[in-house]
Parts: structure tokens; C-alpha cells; sequence
């Protein structure tokens, strides 16, 4: 074998990632250029501050602008994390600290499933569940729909994790006489936690993004609440509605939408990575000796 | 005259296996119809070659092995007369009873040396300063790990060295105050000085808890055990007092085993 040869082979190999991973890279970087090239003639102090209002705000350039959408995002996507959180951990759990268990199979099933439907049919689903029983579309029934986003991929996240977390540590914990459930939320969690939280905030971004499910749910609204029983605006939403509204103007807002949209689902991520880095950190300083 | 003291008086029995056989998926014995006495305050060794059934017939005194699916357990395991595998026993209450340490140090990571060796009273809800703090020191102190740490019992688990992470597993377990200890294989993760500390350890111990350990190494059986069974593809061969076991062995096979003809 010439080592040259193999050298070559290297930086061959080498070459071909680079060249794939940039394939992904460009279009990514394209779009983000675009939407600030786009959007940022259109963010000022009244993009933040105003509400949408009426079209003639645009037309006759009085203040117009997103604040209400901003607020609704925040408030619905929270809410929806709150309602998904305590389900699609406690799946996960039961996926995998207690697969002998009947339901751990059924739930495996019905995760994948759900992980893979089209977000627009959980919006169906929390129509048919919350907007139907409730005689309206509302806010509330927009975080159901994002709840039902979120929790397949906590719980797929969550169970990954906890798999993952060594063995030994279980029977330590069982040993001392310890039950399981406690082993389960005192030594098996904590030591998985950062893991956990990235996926939490996977979910999360990635539902933040959603605009289908809240068409049927939350539907929308061009002027502020904060009842979470009224319908309510949201950025992914408001983005597809603005594009393909007649205002010129109007675009321009959309395309700002779309910056503030994306800067929170970056932020999103940087406050994750951030929190497992420092998670890591504290965890090798704790066993560096093993 | 003391020695030959010892052996007239029979210890007390405070586990006994009777044709005691785990089985896995139905159809392979993990051991096979093992008749064991485990008595107060000695310490007893099972050696043997790899894969002969050690480690499971020792995780089966604790239901450990019911942890894996598919494990089965016939015969008994008796506790103080008590079948531990009785219908209505929780294994929860047995492992309070029965402790064990693992090959490999297992210190909880995430928490201090003191929760370390706390765990196993605090989350079960004694959550009394004075307690614990007494409990702590003792089982610090029988570890002989107490002087190494008690300035520093903030600091994590993982920040001790591998050996007196082995004497914080062994602390911990010492802490819930168990009848029994079942060590598996406790040196064998462990450097030459650190070995010599636990075995010492061991041979301390066994004034307040009766100990079973699992070894590879038959000088170390001969070291810190008081009785030694010999195990072979599941089936427990021979037992006796180490001395006699390892001077007159009794069994073919124990004299093929001891004088190295496999391992």
C-alpha cells in the first residue's frame, strides 16, 4: 500500500464531507441573508411597539406593527410547554425506565407515530378536542395544538437520554433499597438533565416555528390580548398571512416577522447550548477522575 | 486453641439458598440448584472460572437479576428463615437488608461524598440533620474512609480516586445498615495498594455484617474469607471452610480448578 495513496484517499474523503456539509450550510445562510436583506427596512421602534391594526394603517403610513404577534408567540409557546412538558417526560420515563411495562410498547408506537404526522393535523386535533368544546378558537386551544408538536419529541429525546444514562447507576440506587421510582427521579434524572433540556428546547424551537396547527386553533387577531380564551396572533402565522396579503408594505413587515421569528428560535438554541455546555462542564469537573 | 474454638462452634446461618436456580429465557441455567449457607459475621467467597455462575447466584441473594427481563428464580433464598422470593416480598425491603458493592466504583456524580453515602436514608424521606450526620461519620469511619474525607465531604463523589471511590460505594451500602453485604468483585478496578485497603477493609467489616464476595483472584479468597464455594458452569461444587477448601479439597474438580489445569 503507498502511503501517498492513502494520504490522497484522506483528503479525498475529507473533501467530499466538506463539500456535502456545505450544501447544507449555503442554503441555510442564503435564506437567513435574504430575510434580513429583506426584512430590515421594516424594523423600527413601531414594529415593536404597535399592533397590526387595520390595512389602512399601511397604506396611510400610520404606526403599524408586530408587538402583538411577538407577545403571542411567547405567551402560546410557553404555555404549550407547559402543558406538553409534564406528558412527554413522563412517556419518555415510561419508555425507558419501565419497558416491561404493558404501555411502554403502545407508547413507543403512538410517539413515532405522532412524531411523523403533519403538524397540521394536530391542529386538527386540538380543533376537534379544545375549539369544538369550547365554543371558539382561542389561544389556549393554539398551545394545545403546539403541545401536541412538542411532546413526541420531548419524549423521544427523553427516553434516548435516560437509555444512555450507564446502568450502574440504577442498580447502585436499587441496591441501597432504594424504589424505583425514586431511583428513576433522584439519581437517573439529574444525571441526564442537560440531555433532557436540549431536547425540551428541540421541542420547543421546533413548535415555536409551527404556523398550521394554530390556523384552526389560535387562528389570529390584528390587535393585542392577552386572554389566553380569545383568538390570539402568532409570528408564523402572521408571516403567512402578511405574504400573501395585497400591501406592499405588508410584505416588508413579514419579512421583519421573519427576522424576529428566526432571532428567537436561534436565541432558543444558544440559551440550550449554553445550559448543557455549562451542564457538561459541571458534570466533568464532578467525576474527573473516572 | 482460639482457631480450634472457632470451628467447633458452628456460626449461626443467616442466609441459606436451598436448589436455588436462576434461568434465563426459560431455558439456560445461569446456576443451578445451589445449596449455600451464607453465615453471621463471616465472610464468604465464591470463586470459580468466568462465566460459572457466580455473579448471578450473588445477585439473586438481593433480586438484583430482576433487573434484566427474562431472569427466573426457582428454589429459596432464605433471610433470617424468611424466603426472600415469597410471593408477598418486596425486593425493595430485601436490598435495605442486603446490601452490595459493584465492580466498578459507583458513585452517585452528581452529588457530595456526604449525600453519597446520605442517599439511601434521604430519599426514603429521614431527612434529620443529627441523623444523617451521625449516620455519615459511622459509615465513613467503617469504611476506613472518615480521615481521607472529613474535611471535604461538600466536595462530589466523582472527585475521589478510584479506591476510595470504592470505599465511598462500600460506606454507602454500610450506611442502610445491612445484614448482608454482597461484594462483586470489589478489587478488581482497582491498583495494588488500594486492593490491600479494601481487603483489609473486608476483614474488618465482618464483625458487623456478614459478607459474601465474588473474586477472580483465589489468593484474595484465601486472603480475607472465612468459607469459599466453588463454582463451576452454574453449579456450586464445593463448600467449606477456606482453609480446608483450598488445603483438601474434596471434589475432582476443585483440584483441577485450584491447581490451574483451566481458569
Amino acid at each position: 500500500m503507498n502511503i501517498r495513496y492513502r494520504y490522497l484517499r484522506d483528503k479525498v474523503i475529507l473533501a467530499v464531507i466538506v463539500a456535502l456539509t456545505l450544501t447544507v450550510v449555503i442554503p441555510l445562510a442564503i435564506i437567513i441573508v435574504y430575510v434580513i436583506v429583506n426584512g430590515i427596512s421594516a424594523i423600527n421602534i413601531d414594529f415593536f411597539t404597535q399592533e397590526l391594526g387595520s390595512p389602512s394603517r399601511a397604506m396611510l403610513g400610520r404606526p403599524t406593527g408586530l408587538m402583538h404577534s411577538i407577545i403571542g408567540t411567547i405567551l402560546i409557546d410557553l404555555t404549550a410547554l407547559v402543558i406538553a412538558l409534564p406528558f412527554g417526560l413522563a412517556t419518555g420515563i415510561m419508555m425507558s425506565e419501565y419497558p416491561e411495562h404493558v404501555f411502554a410498547p403502545i407508547a413507543r408506537l403512538l410517539t413515532s407515530t405522532l412524531n411523523g404526522m403533519p403538524a397540521v393535523l394536530m391542529g386538527l386535533l386540538a380543533y376537534a378536542l379544545v375549539v369544538k368544546n369550547t365554543g371558539g378558537f382561542s389561544a389556549f386551544a393554539g398551545s394545545c395544538a403546539l403541545a401536541f408538536v412538542m411532546m413526541p419529541i420531548i419524549s423521544k429525546s427523553t427516553e434516548s437520554i435516560l437509555k444512555i444514562t450507564p446502568w450502574s447507576l440504577r442498580e447502585a440506587g436499587l441496591s441501597l433499597g432504594l424504589p424505583r421510582w425514586r431511583v428513576t427521579l433522584s439519581l437517573v434524572f439529574p444525571a441526564a438533565r442537560g440531555g433532557i433540556l436540549s431536547g425540551v428546547l428541540l421541542a420547543f424551537a421546533r413548535a415555536a416555528g409551527e404556523a398550521a396547527p394554530l390556523m384552526l386553533t389560535s387562528f389570529g387577531n390584528n390587535y393585542l390580548t392577552l386572554s389566553m380564551s380569545k383568538p390570539m396572533d402568532t409570528l408564523p402565522q402572521r408571516l403567512y398571512s402578511l405574504a400573501i396579503s395585497p400591501y406592499r408594505n405588508w410584505h416588508a413587515m413579514g419579512w421583519a416577522g421573519a427576522i424576529v421569528l428566526l432571532l428567537f428560535v436561534m436565541l432558543t438554541f444558544l440559551i440550550g447550548r449554553i445550559t448543557v455546555q455549562n451542564m457538561k462542564r459541571k458534570a466533568r469537573r464532578l467525576s474527573n477522575n473516572t | 486453641m482460639n482457631k480450634k474454638l472457632q470451628h467447633q462452634t458452628a456460626p449461626e446461618v443467616r442466609m441459606e439458598t436451598k436448589k436455588l436456580s436462576v434461568i434465563y429465557n426459560k431455558t439456560v441455567y445461569g446456576v443451578r440448584d445451589v445449596d449455600l449457607p451464607i453465615y453471621t459475621n463471616q465472610v464468604t467467597a465464591l470463586i470459580g472460572p468466568s462465566g460459572c455462575g457466580k455473579t448471578t447466584f450473588l445477585r439473586s441473594l438481593n433480586r438484583m437479576h430482576e433487573l434484566l427481563p427474562h431472569a427466573l428464580v426457582t428454589g429459596q433464598a432464605l433471610l433470617d428463615g424468611q424466603d426472600i422470593y415469597a410471593s408477598k416480598i418486596d425486593p425493595v425491603v430485601i436490598r435495605r437488608k442486603v446490601g452490595m458493592v459493584f465492580q466498578k466504583p459507583t458513585p452517585f456524580p452528581s452529588k457530595s461524598i456526604y449525600d453519597n453515602v446520605a442517599a439511601g436514608m434521604k430519599l426514603v424521606g429521614i431527612k434529620k440533620k443529627s441523623i444523617l450526620d451521625g449516620v455519615v461519620e459511622k459509615a465513613l469511619r467503617d469504611a476506613a474512609l472518615w480521615d481521607e474525607v472529613k474535611d471535604r465531604l461538600k466536595s462530589p463523589g466523582g472527585s475521589l480516586s478510584g479506591g476510595q471511590q470504592q470505599r465511598l460505594s462500600i460506606a454507602r451500602a454500610l450506611a442502610v445498615e445491612p445484614e448482608v453485604l454482597l461484594m462483586d468483585e470489589p478489587t478488581s478496578s482497582l491498583d495494588p495498594n488500594s486492593t490491600t485497603r479494601v481487603e483489609e477493609l473486608i476483614r474488618e467489616l465482618r464483625q458487623q455484617v456478614s459478607i459474601v464476595i465474588v473474586t477472580h483472584n483465589m489468593q484474595q479468597a484465601v486472603r480475607v474469607s472465612d468459607y469459599t464455594a466453588f463454582f463451576f458452569v452454574g453449579e456450586m461444587v464445593e463448600h467449606s471452610p477456606t482453609k480446608d477448601l483450598f488445603e483438601q479439597p474434596k471434589e475432582e474438580r476443585t483440584v483441577e480448578y485450584l491447581s490451574g489445569a483451566f481458569s
